[in-house]
This record gives C-alpha cells, structure tokens and sequence, in this order.
C-alpha cells in the first residue's frame, strides 16, 4: 500500500524554520521507502511565499489563517483533523520544538493513532520504518515499530540533515479553505527578548554553566574565566531557573542557539534540549565530575572533575600564558 | 499532576528483556518540570486562595514525594493505584484523567491543572495535551509565567518559543497548562519539616480502572547510546589539565 506523508511545515515571523527542511528530508526518506508522496502543510498568513520554499514536498496545502493560528495547538489540531480527512496521509512528521508542543500528542488522540515523541533517526530499510527515540535526557535509545506504518511523529530537531528537505523545484500549491473553531487559546502578543544584555550568539567565546555551578556566588569563577577568554557566560536551563542569570544568557531548545569558536561547559550534563542549542560550536571542552556524562560525547576535549577546583587553575594558567 | 521519572544521575540500566529499564536499579525523583508545576500551583494559591491538589500515580519514593509536597503547602495528596514505573506515558494519562472524570467537583469550571510541561519519559505524549485532548480543556506547554485574570475564568500563560522569544496567551478555564519554569525557583523545604508530615498527614489514596492500553507504542529495544565523537579527555591534576587546556586553546588562537 502507498503510504502518503504529511508534513505540518513549522514558520515563524514569515520563514520556514529550520526543523522544517529536516522534516522534510525525512518525508522524502520515507516516501521512497514506501512509494508514497509528500504532502506538506502550511497554516498561516502569506502561505504562497512560504509555500515556494518547500520544493521537497510534491504538494503544499495551504491553509490561510490569522498567523496566530499556527500558534496554539487549541487551532492547528482542528486544522490537520479537518485537513486529513480530506487527504488521507498514513504518516504526519510534527516539530519537536517549542512552537509545535502537543499538537502531535494531541492530534494522535484525536485520530486515535500512536504517537512517537522525541525521535532521532528514522531507517527505512526494505520497506519496514524503524523510529529511534531519546529517552531519559538522552541517556537510552528506543527503538520503535509503528503498526501498518500508520501514526504521527515528532522528530527532535537538529536531529537530521535539513540540506536534505531543501529543493529549488516550484511545488504544486493547493490552496485549502478550513474554517478555524473559536479559540479558547487566544495569542495576544509576542515578547521580544530584552535587547540590552550581552549577545551571546556573537561571542567567539563562551563559558557555559551548568547545575554543577551549585551556587549563585560560584559564578564569579566561570565570570572570571570568560573575562580572560574575552567572552561571555551562559547557562543551561536549571541556572537560568534559578534567576542567577537572565534568560538572555540562555544556551539550548527554549534559549539561544549558538556557534562560537570555543564553548566551554563546566558542569554541565549534556541534556539533549542544551545540546540542540551549541552543538555546531567549533570547539566544546567539557568539564563534569561524572565521566559518563552525556556532554562527553559532544565536546572535543574534557576533563572529568570539580568545576569549582579547575576553573580557578585554568583562569591563572591563561592569564599566566598570556603574561608569557 | 505530578509524574515521578527515573533520576539520571545513576547509571540507568537496560533489563534483560532489553525493551525495558531493569526496575531493581532504578531509583525515581520527581520529575523537574513537575517540582516547578508543583511551585507554581503553590504561588497561584498564595496569591489567589483556592486549593492545591497533587496527585500521582504509585512509585517507588513517590511517598517521600507527596508528604514534601504537603509540607511546602498543598492542601491534599492522593496517589493512584497503577505503577508508573511500567505504563507509559500514554496510559499515565489515561490514569489520571480517569480519577478527574470520577467526580464533577474534580472538573469544576474553575480548575487549573498543571503539569510539569514536559518529562524525559514522554515517549508516546506529554501529559499535559494527552490530558486536555482527554477532558476537551484547552492547553498551553513550555510555560514560564502565569497569571490569573481578574474575572477568575481565564489565565494568562506566557509561552516560550526560541531564542528568548516568548508569546502571552490568554486561556479559559478550565485549562491544562504545561509548566517548564515556575516564577521562582522551587522552594525548599527542611528535612525535619517533611518528617513532620510524615508523621502527622495522611496521603490519599484512589482506585481507578487499569488504563486502557490502546495505541501503546512497542520497543523493539531499548539501548544505551554509543558515543559518536567521544571527547578526547585530559587527564592529571586541575593544573596539569589546565596547562594542556591553554595548549589547546592556544593551538586554536584563542588565546
């Protein structure tokens, strides 16, 4: 049986986002695979500019709505209902980011079809799919079967090539008039964040902290550290959380992404949703007392010890190596 | 709605079964999104009056859990009977919305019920959207602020997207709101405070039906990850490591 896809394409501020070439990328996998098409699907306003950036897909269906409907699950979830019966798909790819949050949950209950979240790598290997998962703060794989191919999957971003969703081909544009219900989820407005703080996505260095920074009063040292590296501090969710630093300062899946010359993470584990926001730094060093920790497996160098005993010692050594 | 996860802190090990966590060397906490969903209803009450329910399904230390829960200021613990440890995420849902169908009161026109937005067991859903599509409640995940409007019948949630960039939402109540950060950081509680609780509160307890296991996703297998790029590690004292750290950074050009 041919296996159609369905792609909902992620926008925001008028661009496709990056998770949406990866998605499609994937379709384009698993249409091969299964002999089917790749159907993708933008809600919003000026869907035909965005439309003419997903060639990879063989169809765009355009649903033009408020752009605030792509902002709530309470609408889009309607939307993809409506949208399938219309064209039946046995495959729907979802953005594991932010943004998207419980649509792909939702509407898996809605159709009463499984779900799979937090997918990393997709094989299709003779027509039988294999979703792998991130589970438990990346620390366990999951491999998984969907029964008749049929569900609805939320892929982890920067998880996938999104070279591999990008096409210079003019898709067919298909537009499509849905009525959205009345909101109980109403967008009001979007919050820029504040402007005055250190951009520390045009750092070439960056001193990140972690958990394992234990105290607000720690920070001088990592402080200390960056001000000889001429760069900045950043953070990790659970400092942020804490109010130690501003959300400004914050490095992965709801913070910044970044890609300096050198990032430096002191006690921090690796979770993936940091991970997703510095791994295409040029250069991570890594320092964490656990040596299984999973930031081992993405930095370039790393010492397993006390950030609180090695940050002091590496600051003298570079202030003494540049007296030198 | 509080959901205990396994503490990857320890070593997590695959069970013979190779699909499953092997149950006798897991060790659960609750899970962080919970604490800060669990801080977040606390603030609310401070703030407003109301009450503060926490529920829970079974799980090794989830006890320890609750009665911290009472002694930070939740009016009512309740644990459920089915074992978190061997449903997934799907049926955790399916649980507790079972014990919220089973009383009206439960889903008055006034109820808030958080989440923690996220946990790092969600492998077939989060709890938050799995219990609003349940009980048709509206929902908003990955929230960092929320606010009670004046009339009483709707919230203000602020959203995170990327990037620092946030979006306000207004929603009805009832509503189910997936909490990733509290106002403020979850409060800490003594030791000695939670022992009291011990002694003294009582948790309570309901039955619900077995969730149903339809849509259930199978693991094939379930594995710890090969490192892809291992990091080259540098070893000796803080000073020697730190010397051939500055080498490093100097064959870089960066210092």
């Amino acid at each position: 049986m041919n296996t159609d896809i369905l792609v909902l394409a992620e926008h925001f501020k008028g661009e496709a986002t990056e998770i949406t070439f990866e998605m499609l990328g994937v379709a384009r996998t698993l249409a091969a695979a299964l002999h089917g098409q790749v159907a993708a699907v933008v809600i919003g306003a000026d869907t035909a500019r965005l439309a003419a950036r997903l060639g990879a897909a063989d169809t765009v269906l355009a649903v033009e709505q408020a752009p605030a409907a792509m902002m709530s699950s309470e609408s889009t979830v309607p939307l993809l209902q409506q949208l399938l019966a219309r064209r039946p798909a046995r495959l729907v790819l979802v953005a594991g980011t932010n943004i998207c949050m419980g649509i792909g949950a939702k509407l898996a209950l809605r159709l009463q079809w499984p779900y799979v979240n937090f997918c990393k790598a997709v094989n299709a290997t003779d027509g039988v799919l294999t979703f792998t998962s991130l589970l438990f703060g990346g620390k366990i794989l999951a491999d998984l079967r969907l029964p008749d191919n049929r569900g609805i999957v939320s892929l982890y971003p920067g998880s996938f090539p999104p070279d591999a969703g990008q096409s210079e081909r003019a898709p067919t544009v298909e537009k499509i008039d849905l009525p959205v219900e009345a909101g109980r989820v109403v967008f009001k407005r979007l919050i820029e964040p504040d402007a005055t703080d250190v951009d520390i996505t045009k750092q070439e260095v960056l001193v990140a902290v972690g958990r394992g920074i234990e105290s607000q009063d720690n920070l001088s040292l990592a402080e200390d550290l960056a001000a000889v590296l001429q760069g900045a501090v950043c953070a990790s969710r659970p400092v942020i959380d804490q109010g130690w630093l501003p959300l400004t300062r914050q490095v992965g899946k709801s913070g910044m992404t970044v890609k300096p010359k050198c990032y430096l993470a002191a006690g921090l584990s690796g979770a993936p949703e940091h991970v997703e926001g510095m791994k295409n730094s040029a250069l991570t060093i890594a320092i964490n007392k656990d040596a299984a920790a999973p930031i081992f497996d993405v930095a370039h160098y790393g010492i397993c010890g006390d950030l609180l005993e090695i940050l002091p010692v590496l600051t003298e050594a570079i202030k003494a190596r540049k007296g030198a | 709605m509080l959901k205990m996860v396994p503490d990857v802190v320890e070593e997590l090990v695959v069970a013979a079964d190779g699909k499953s966590l092997d149950q006798d060397t897991l060790r659960m906490i609750l899970s962080e999104p919970s604490d800060h969903a669990l801080e977040q209803a606390l603030l609310l009450k401070e703030k407003h009056g109301g009450r503060v329910t926490v529920v829970t399904l079974t799980a090794p230390e989830v006890d320890e859990a609750l009665f911290k829960a009472l002694a930070k200021g939740a009016d009512q613990a309740i644990k459920l009977n089915v074992d978190q440890t061997v449903v997934g995420s799907l049926a955790t849902a399916r649980a507790l919305a079972s014990w919220l169908r089973a009383d009206p009161q439960r889903q008055a026109p006034d109820t808030l019920l958080l989440t923690g937005s996220y946990a790092i067991d969600d492998l077939e859903g989060e709890m938050g959207p799995c219990l609003a599509e349940m009980l048709q409640w509206p929902f908003v995940g990955v929230v960092t602020g929320l606010a009670l409007d004046a009339s009483g019948q709707k919230v203000t949630a602020i959203k995170e997207f990327f990037g620092g960039l946030r979006g306000e939402y207004e929603v009805d109540l009832p509503a189910v709101i997936g909490i990733q950060a509290a106002a403020r950081p979850p409060r800490y509680v003594p030791i000695a405070k939670i022992r009291s609780f011990m002694k003294s509160a009582t948790l309570g307890a309901a039955g619900v039906a077995p969730p149903d296991p339809a849509f259930a996703l199978e693991i094939s297998r379930m594995y710890v990850p090969e490192a892809t790029g291992r990091a080259v590690m540098v070893e000796g004292s803080p000073e020697e490591a730190s010397r051939r750290l500055v080498e490093i950074l100097h064959q870089r050009g960066i210092v």
